[in-house]
């Protein structure tokens, strides 16, 4: 478990004093994937270079595991970063190397000898499905190849944990879902911890189990994903999923001389699949119309969330919001 | 002009010279300024052992030793020369000043060669628990091979143009030959045989060296 307590990282030019992290506290579980979302400049970037102290807080504690990083003296420091793998947005991967010596690079730092360098690098090598690979430079595989042996270095010596600085963020849509796919393998099989930094929220609903949201050095909005998604409270939350088409604005010019109550309908599970809005248009003599709706998946949810106008008698209508969370459905009355 | 005159065993000894000159002269440089170099770049802001004192100590030397024109410095480091070689003629008073001159300008190339180098593979190796001397060893030198094998050419060019200079101080060699025959004697047909013998040494090392680096490249 991760535990982060009231970091802060502040810069000093002659000129002002930058806050590039202003006092975040966070918990990570063991074995979950943690998303951390923000714009650039935001403070994401500095705060995951925290839980493997490649940056020092100015102030506050890491806690990994129990143990207290940032007390940690140059050489245990070096140790304990052996136990973490870090996956980077441009691969830095080492040109002048094969694919296979650049998984080797990280067991060779820890002192394994060559022989079972070998073996260990042909194992992830595997896992990421590069074993055909494993004797080209870098610059002869594509982009999301690259990542792969990226993905494989990082997990070379084992690690609990893993960090991932936009690690999809150089690489097409396409790829991109291939590599998160590889990620949520990973957390999976091995049960390893990820941490990841993003900007985009498609990353976030893919692969993630909870997500905070970092703007101005500091945690505005943290949570299960779909929490996040279905009820995001702050502004920055909101733009960054209307940005990726999860506005959750857009029925107001729909519902512009509209009639009836508005109500907005968030379902998650397996509800999803039973026709339960014909249903109770039939019993009550509603009638629904839908002004927005998304139905989709996060990480392996369904979910759906829908806005829709009610007409009908008015105690049938003051029924429904009771009858629809009877069967799970999360309602909400909505106000232009 | 008669180049029946030539005393071709002269060319040939000079030519010999001129090859020991900047081969040695390379290899000090070599050794010094690679070394220089790396210290120059770690101890730079931002670097993995910054160390503003140190670096601007060593910046100063260097920015000294490469601001004194090359005939100056062979007559300035006459008495260490004698130290360090035990004359400050021939080949071997030669090498000394050659290398003073080089050492510092290698270094320079080699300081930016490793500052060009993408920051991410500092970045990584840092990650993976590298202290700076594996940094260093296992992953920026190899990755700046190129950059370097470039300087090291580049360098070797520089010293057979100044090992023509150091025949002033009696160093021996073909820039020697062409200043007591050519210049002197005014025996043009020497000037001319030796001149293009230079132009060939120069036009071997840079395609030797093109071909080393394309291959290094390649990977």
């Amino acid at each position: 478990m991760i535990v982060l307590e009231n970091l802060r990282k502040t810069y000093a030019t002659p000129e002002r004093v930058s806050h590039a992290l202003a006092g975040v506290s966070l918990r990570i579980d063991r074995g979950e994937i943690f998303g951390i979302i923000g714009r650039s400049g935001a403070g994401k970037s500095t705060l995951i270079r925290m839980l493997n102290l490649l940056e020092r807080p100015t102030e506050g504690r890491v806690v990994i595991n129990d143990q207290e990083i940032t007390a940690l003296g140059d050489a245990e420091l070096r140790t304990f970063r052996q136990s973490v793998g870090m996956v980077f947005q441009h691969f830095n991967l080492l040109s002048s190397r094969t694919v296979r010596d650049n998984v080797c690079f990280p067991l060779r730092l820890a002192g394994m000898n060559r022989r079972q360098q070998l073996e260990r690098a042909a194992e992830v090598l595997a896992l990421v499905g590069l074993s055909d690979h494993a004797d080209k430079y870098p610059r002869q595989l594509s982009g999301g190849q690259q990542q792969r042996v990226g993905i494989a270095r990082a997990l070379a010596s084992k690690p609990q944990l893993l960090l991932c600085d936009e690690a999809t963020s150089a690489l097409d849509p396409e790829t991109t879902q291939s590599i998160l796919r590889l990620l949520v393998d990973i957390n999976r099989n091995l049960g390893l911890t990820i941490v990841l930094i993003t900007h985009s929220m498609d990353v976030i609903r893919s692969v993630c189990d909870r997500v905070a949201v970092i703007d101005a050095g500091q945690i505005v909005e943290h949570g299960d994903v779909l929490d996040v998604f279905l009820h995001p409270q702050h502004p920055v939350t909101q733009s960054l999923l209307s940005e990726s088409g999860m506005d959750a604005e857009g029925w107001r010019e729909m519902a512009d001389g509209m009639e009836g109550t508005l109500l907005r309908l968030s379902f998650r599970g397996p509800s999803i699949l039973r026709p339960l809005l014909s249903q109770v248009s039939r019993d009550l003599g509603v009638d629904l119309s839908i002004l927005q709706g998304s139905v989709g998946r996060i990480k392996d949810t369904p979910y759906g969330q829908l806005v829709v106008a009610v007409q009908g008698e008015a105690q049938a209508c003051a029924r429904l919001p009771a009858v629809l969370r009877e069967n799970g459905v999360e309602c909400e009355e909505l106000h232009q | 002009m008669n180049f029946g005159n030539i005393d071709w065993l002269l060319i040939g000894e000079a030519t010999v010279d001129t090859l020991l000159m900047t081969g040695f002269s390379l290899l000090f440089t070599v050794v010094i300024g690679l070394p220089l170099g790396i210290v120059l770049f770690l101890t730079s802001p931002r670097q993995m052992l910054e160390n503003t004192p140190v670096y601007q100590v060593l910046s100063f030397i260097v920015n000294v030793l490469r601001s004194v024109p090359f005939l100056i410095l062979l007559i300035v480091m006459i008495p260490f020369t004698r130290m360090v070689a035990g004359t400050s003629l021939g080949v071997e008073g030669a090498i000394p000043p050659l290398v003073a001159s080089a050492a510092p300008f290698f270094a320079r190339l080699v300081e930016n060669v490793l500052r060009e180098l993408d920051p991410g593979v500092s970045e990584a190796c840092r990650a993976m628990g590298a202290n700076s001397r594996q940094t260093v060893l296992l992953a920026l030198l190899p990755e700046a091979m190129t950059g370097i094998v470039a300087a090291v050419i580049v360098t070797a060019i520089a010293l057979v143009g100044y090992s023509a200079m150091s025949g002033v101080i009696g160093g021996g060699g073909l820039g020697d030959l062409a200043l007591r025959f050519g210049y002197q004697r005014y025996q043009t047909d020497v000037m001319i045989v030796t001149v293009v013998i230079l132009v060939i040494m120069v036009q071997l090392l840079q395609v030797f060296g093109d071909r080393l680096v394309a291959r290094l490249n390649r990977k």
